[in-house]
């Protein structure tokens, strides 16, 4: 099982390539609407791709409130 | 008329097909200028129809097939009218839209949605009304009305109902939650899940395989399959009219427009 760390990572690394952002200017604290400059259309897509990735289904009302990469890996992690 | 170009959708017969395509930035929000140029393709289906066995709705807007009905449309409009004038001018709208909605539903020929991203209240409506909803993989489907106070009220839940089972319903119409193409697929709303960017190119090839049969078995198969849905559709659009003027819905509607937010109602 993949540990909370690695799931972060992926996550770091998915964001970075989608949405072609260095991933070294990427860190699990960053409030992901601002570093990526996306909006709630976008988030979307970014959940679509890490539903895909994970191979999970996470309601996108697990994630209100959740803007920081790390607590978003928390939300995947409860559903690996 | 065979081929359109209007301000928010065109048409035109490829191949034997009529390729109804939705084009209103930024994500083909249904309004009043949508919905006048939808009847005029619902006018014009009666000829097209005599040289087309199928129909194919898509989207060219990259964000998505439809975000669903223009809710800052609805909100301004609302604006400055008593009551009853409010219920009275929604009552009106949803009567032409379930027209719109109903003819495309019962067209006497096979009809595919191709969607991809955003397909949402009354864009998900719409698909709903096709024989079939072909999706790219990365298309989200969701009922988001309930976190407006409101229902779907395009014809949504009769539509629903009719495809899906009574769970599924109640889970995406009670929780607002979206869902993905794959998810969709498994609860038996998508026929076909497609790579990124081929679900208009799979249509046509469908489109292409149905061309192959007799054009009155397949309307027959068509009307024996799908279920006479008036009394239902009815009592949504009555239903919709008593929510509507609530304070809880203008709260909602003000909120949805005062944000710069694509998608203000996510998650």
């Amino acid at each position: 099982m993949s540990t909370l760390q690695n799931t972060t990572e992926q996550i770091l690394q998915l964001a970075a390539e989608h949405f072609r952002v260095p991933r070294e200017k990427l860190a699990a604290d960053d409030d992901f609407f601002t570093k990526l400059g996306i909006n709630s259309l976008q988030a979307l897509d970014l959940l679509t791709r890490l539903e895909q990735h994970f191979h999970i289904e996470l309601p996108d009302y697990e994630l209100q409130g959740v803007s920081d990469f790390r607590t978003l890996a928390e939300r995947i992690q409860s559903r690996l | 008329m065979k081929l359109f170009k209007g301000k928010t959708i065109s048409w035109q017969i490829v191949d034997g097909a009529m390729e109804l395509v939705l084009d209103r930035a930024p994500c083909n929000e249904i309004g009043s200028e949508t919905l006048a140029e939808l009847e005029s393709f619902v006018s014009a289906l009666a000829t097209l129809q005599d040289e087309a066995h199928a129909l194919i709705i898509s989207s060219a807007r990259q964000e998505g097939f439809s975000a669903g009905a223009d809710l800052r449309e609805l909100y301004h409009r609302s604006q400055g009218l008593s009551l009853s004038q409010r219920k009275t001018g929604i009552r009106e709208f949803l009567e032409r839209i379930h027209a719109v909605m109903n003819a495309i539903d019962m067209a006497p020929v096979t009809t595919i949605a191709a969607v991809h991203g955003v397909t949402f209240g009354g864009g998900f409506e719409l698909a709903l009304t096709c024989d079939l909803i072909i999706a790219d993989k990365m298309a989200r489907f969701c009922f988001p009305e309930l976190r407006l106070g409101l229902i779907p009220g395009f014809g949504g839940i009769p539509r629903l109902k009719r495809d899906l089972g009574n769970a599924v319903v109640r889970d995406l119409l009670l929780t607002g939650r979206s869902i993905n193409a794959e998810k969709a697929q498994s609860v038996g709303l998508v026929s076909q899940v497609v790579a990124e960017g081929q679900a208009l190119r799979v249509a046509r090839a469908t489109a292409a395989q149905i061309k192959k049969f007799d054009r009155e078995t397949a309307k027959a198969a068509k009307l024996f399959i799908k279920a006479d849905l008036a009394g239902e559709l009815r009592r949504e659009i009555d239903l919709f009219c008593e929510l509507f003027t609530r304070p809880a819905v203008e709260a909602g509607l003000r909120k949805f427009v005062e944000s710069t937010d694509a998608l203000p109602y996510l998650p």
